[in-house]
């Protein structure tokens, strides 16, 4: 093996990893220099929701119908019985199940 | 949480093994990305030929997908300053979306240990760093994502975290602005903006309207 040939896939990961690592201390390091207005608190408290939830719903959407029962069957689950890797089985299960018989 | 990861890690273990990395290489992204998504995208890009342009496109393909670690970084910053800076800083390098999704909902529980924060993020990181090896060795085994639902282990997991982190008063616009913003971004642009553009989204509308009970 030359040295070519793995100084390049190495060279990307570790730009990978710099730049994640930049934009995990961004946020932070932005935050601690921003004085903590009613405003900026009322919106950070909202935020980890509101990325949750900006998350789910496109992708679900992309996922087609399989991926809304999945969904549902883990929201429903976790409400049930509040055990994340119960909720997370019945899930995944759901949508396996539902794409095994065709379901999109 | 953890079997989502182990599921999850073995799948970015089984794209990398398809894309020509070998283990070590693997290995080394997983543990030094340590971010699902961002890796599964880089490696549907990943190149033959290494130059400088499509290792500035990996880079741009990963930071555009996790740009929601800046985001959970500003909204975590108001609890985690208090707690010594070290740690902190240990486990802001460990950032990632089950971590967060943890910390948070610890946190709105009334917790104020920021360690609950720090050693999720520390643990998970060395399961998905060794999950990536069996994942990487049955390789062909995993490579349709969306049989095993693999695809959905991200939104399942957030759903399932989601449960328990709603407050009626504050969420109940929020988290409709942030899903409808980010349904119409996801129509309108490529890739993952659609998270960062939801999320400002609600969290405005949550700093707007706070005081309209």
């Amino acid at each position: 093996m030359t040295a070519a040939d793995w100084t390049g896939p190495v060279a990307a990961i570790l730009a990978m990893a710099a730049a994640t690592y930049m934009v995990r201390f961004a946020g932070y390091w932005i935050m601690s220099r921003v004085p903590l207005t009613p405003f900026l608190r009322a919106a950070l408290e909202a935020l980890p929701g509101a990325i949750i939830v900006a998350t789910v719903v496109p992708l679900a959407m992309r996922g087609g119908l399989s991926a809304w029962i999945g969904v549902a069957v883990a929201a429903a689950t976790m409400l049930a019985v509040r055990k994340d890797i119960a909720a997370m089985a019945a899930g995944m299960g759901a949508v396996m199940a539902a794409r095994a018989i065709g379901l999109p | 949480m953890l079997p989502g990861v182990l599921v999850f890690a073995a799948a970015v273990g089984a794209a990398s093994a398809e894309k020509g990395l070998t283990l070590g290489q693997a290995v080394l992204m997983s543990f030094s990305v340590y971010a699902g998504a961002s890796q599964l995208l880089a490696l549907q890009l990943w190149p033959e030929i290494f130059s400088l342009s499509a290792i500035v496109a990996l880079v741009v393909v990963t930071t555009a997908v996790n740009l929601r670690f800046l985001l959970m970084g500003a909204a975590l910053q108001p609890w985690l300053s208090s707690g010594p800076p070290a740690p902190i800083h240990l486990g802001l390098a460990g950032l990632t979306d089950a971590n967060f999704v943890i910390g948070s909902r610890y946190h709105a529980g009334g917790g104020q240990d920021a360690g609950v924060f720090v050693g999720a993020g520390l643990f998970m990181w060395i399961v998905w760093t060794l999950a990536t090896i069996p994942g990487h060795a049955l390789g062909h085994l995993l490579t349709d994502p969306k049989r095993f639902a693999i695809d959905m282990v991200m939104p399942l997991t957030f759903t399932v975290m989601s449960v328990g982190l709603f407050r009626m008063r504050r969420d109940r616009l929020a988290w409709p602005v942030a899903g409808a913003v980010a349904v119409v971004t996801a129509q309108l642009v490529e890739g993952f903006w659609f998270i960062i553009a939801g999320a400002i989204a609600g969290s405005l509308a949550a700093g707007v309207f706070r005081d309209r009970g």
